[in-house]
């Protein structure tokens, strides 16, 4: 910082020689921006680049390691894996954004799962009505935690805590001890067994790049409406066919048939779209509406915001309400997979959630932190359960493997708030 | 002189059974700056308080362009034109400038951000207030420093055309280069048009940009100067209570 200080003279020249600030940073050309993200990258603003870089490496190893690692079958059953831990971290980031947590976010979906499994017994509730409780649940469990937090000003770690054991007590009333009960609705079961056909996975890949063109569109016209400069549109180009040959990649892949010679399987699983809907939804919200920006700014400085008119009660409080209700979003797709709910659904998972954010770089200080994150996180832990699984490791060398990962990542993210504090880029 | 463009008459508030102000009397003008000075507890946040909206006066007038207003709540002060600048910076570290500038009034079109607009009007903040020291309005407020972070807090201020700005204490952190750097800000602030009022411990910075001096001594305003008529050892003498108030103008 001290360099900075230095260059700042003392006297600013009069107004009519100012230059125009507009069109600085990162909107020159293509080498200006890898130039500007370079810079942040060296400031300790590394967001995803440990995590992107730890998956190439674990996703290497395991390959080399085990030939049945990069098989059609066992790629589309790491994202029928990733698929409950992805959503659940990416509810997480909505709370871990505002410096707050939720501990009880696996266990509300347990007990929402609980109910909704057995409203759903034969004989019991349509499906899409007890689909609409077990929401219901996931609603009032993040009001409940959102009005201790943001109302009364208890700890979010204490209140969520203590939710994380009632609601495990709340399971064993439901379900009973050692009970379990078998999921029925089909079009549940289908989310994480059955697949698109291959037409409809190129379908989702072409609409999600149209929707994301479509915005970017939107805002360069924005932007050239009020006279602000965009970036060089090749980067907005370089960044889709990024985009666009990883998803033709990973469609391509899963539509192979990965089935038996008696039985043909193939396609993206449904769930797929279903994260990749909450994952642009959520990240539309966070980047572009009030109550987005308003959770970052939270977490950067509640009292900034407070004086700035921000509604500080509410936002938190709607916060908590979306991570339960996207928590409960996971535990349909856990009980999808599963095919059954016990009393014990839901209570490890939650862990394993915020370790997901943290290592793909979501700060557990609040105000740093992207969904995209929580979904690269959250891969890097289901390739290491996946792959370990594979080589026949036991769950305890999985799970201290994880957890050296998780220290890792937090030790990552302590030293570039350390860096980005001293260097102030 | 032309009618104040915000005008304080016999203001009181007591917290339970301290009166913290005792019937004050301040005026601010549009394009002047208006320096407030006075000891710890003569009651100058509590003034300032006051006139944000955060915590409204117990009795007399606010007239605000000679039309008496009430001030409850920071709305009906931000309704106004009033932006307090607060002594520990209101800025989010991990937001950009142009969104700290715009925290809580953003520009929306049809439900999102309109981002194009909110930079290009965040620039022409910075440029009326010409202020060059900052390279990106993209940049981190993390990354600024403490002169360029309260250039940041002024400048959210006029972005919305704002009538009235205070500052509380803006230089007390600041180092002599960047509080030259402030300072002239200030002044700059004033020419736009803008009726300044200036919280300040720092007579030398007073003297520097204030056009008025108004001196609380334990909750009454115990003088009214232009500055350019009086001295320092003077407004030392009226913030200790030593000297009397001898004269009124404005």
């Amino acid at each position: 910082m001290s360099a900075e200080v230095d260059s700042e003279g003392p006297a600013v020249a009069a107004a009519d020689d100012a230059p125009s600030l507009l069109g600085k940073g990162g909107h020159g050309g293509v080498g200006d921006a890898v130039r500007a993200y370079l810079q942040r990258v060296r400031g300790g603003d590394m967001g995803p680049l440990p995590a992107v870089g730890g998956l190439v490496v674990l996703v290497v190893i395991f390959a080399i390691a085990n030939p049945l690692f990069l098989t059609e079958r066992n790629i589309a059953n790491l994202f029928t894996q990733a698929a409950p831990l992805v959503t659940l971290g990416m509810a997480l980031v909505f709370v871990l954004l505002l410096g707050e947590i939720d501990l009880s976010a696996g266990v509300t979906f347990g007990v929402a799962m609980g109910v909704f499994v057995k409203l759903t017994q034969p004989g019991g509730m349509a499906w899409p009505l007890a689909l609409l409780v077990a929401l219901g649940i996931g609603v009032a469990v993040g009001a409940f935690i959102g009005f201790f937090v943001a109302r009364i000003g208890v700890p979010s770690f204490v209140v969520s805590l203590g939710l994380f054991l009632g609601l495990q007590g709340v399971m064993l009333v439901i379900i009973g001890a050692g009970g379990t009960y078998r999921l029925i609705p089909s079009p549940i079961r289908a989310i994480q067994n059955q697949n698109l056909p291959p037409w409809a996975g190129w379908t989702m890949l072409a609409v999600v790049l149209a929707l994301l063109l479509a915005v970017a569109l939107l805002d360069r016209r924005r932007r050239a409406a009020s006279g602000a400069p965009n970036p060089p549109a090749s980067i907005m180009y370089a960044k889709l066919g990024v985009i666009a040959a990883l998803g033709a990649f990973i469609v391509f892949y899963l539509n192979q048939d990965r089935g038996t010679a008696a039985r043909s399987l193939e396609g993206v699983p449904i769930v797929v779209p279903l994260v990749l809907l909450i994952l642009m939804v959520g990240t539309y919200v966070l980047d572009r509406t009030r109550f987005g920006r308003y959770i970052y700014a939270i977490g950067g400085n509640t009292e900034a915001a407070r004086r700035a008119g921000v509604n500080v009660t509410l936002v938190k409080w709607s916060a908590f309400v979306v991570c339960s209700v996207l928590a409960v979003v996971a535990g349909v797709f856990t009980v999808s997979k599963v095919g059954s709910a016990d009393a014990a659904m839901g209570r490890e998972i939650v862990l394993s959630g915020v370790a997901a954010a943290v290592v793909g770089g979501v700060s557990l200080f609040g105000g740093r932190g992207r969904l995209v994150h929580a979904v690269i996180g959250a891969t890097v832990i289901a390739v290491i359960t996946n792959g370990m699984g594979l080589l026949k490791f036991s769950a305890g060398a999985n799970l201290a493997v994880t957890g050296g990962v998780l220290v890792l990542a937090a030790t990552v993210d302590a030293l570039a708030r350390k860096r980005s504090g001293a260097t102030g880029v | 002189m032309t009618q104040p463009i915000v005008e304080l008459r016999q203001v009181t508030k007591s917290f339970g059974p301290v009166d913290v102000l005792k019937g004050v009397d301040l005026v601010a003008h549009a394009g002047r700056v208006t320096a407030l000075v006075g000891d710890n507890g003569a009651g100058k946040s509590t003034l300032i308080k006051g006139l944000a909206g955060v915590q409204p006066y117990d009795g007399g007038e606010v007239l605000f362009d000679g039309q008496a207003v009430s001030l409850h709540h920071p709305r009906e002060a931000a309704r106004l034109g009033i932006e307090v600048v607060y002594q520990d910076l209101a800025l989010c570290d991990n937001l950009d400038i142009v969104q700290n500038m715009f925290l809580g009034r953003e520009e929306l079109a049809s439900g999102t951000f309109d981002e194009g607009r909110m930079e290009a009007e965040a620039a022409r903040a910075l440029q009326t207030l010409s202020v060059k020291t900052v390279k990106s309005l993209r940049q981190k407020v993390a990354s600024l420093s403490g002169g360029q972070r309260q250039t940041v807090a002024i400048a959210r201020s006029v972005v919305k055309k704002a009538t009235v700005v205070i500052l509380d204490e803006p230089t007390a952190a600041l180092g002599v280069a960047q509080t030259a750097q402030v300072l002239d800000l200030v002044r700059r602030l004033a020419d736009s048009g803008v009726a300044v009022i200036i919280i300040s411990h720092n007579l030398q910075d007073v003297f520097a940009v204030a056009d008025d001096i108004s001196v609380l001594y334990l909750g009454t305003m115990t003088a009214r100067l232009v500055a350019k008529d009086t001295n320092p050892a003077d407004v030392v003498g009226y913030i200790t209570g030593t000297t009397r108030m001898t004269e009124v103008d404005a």
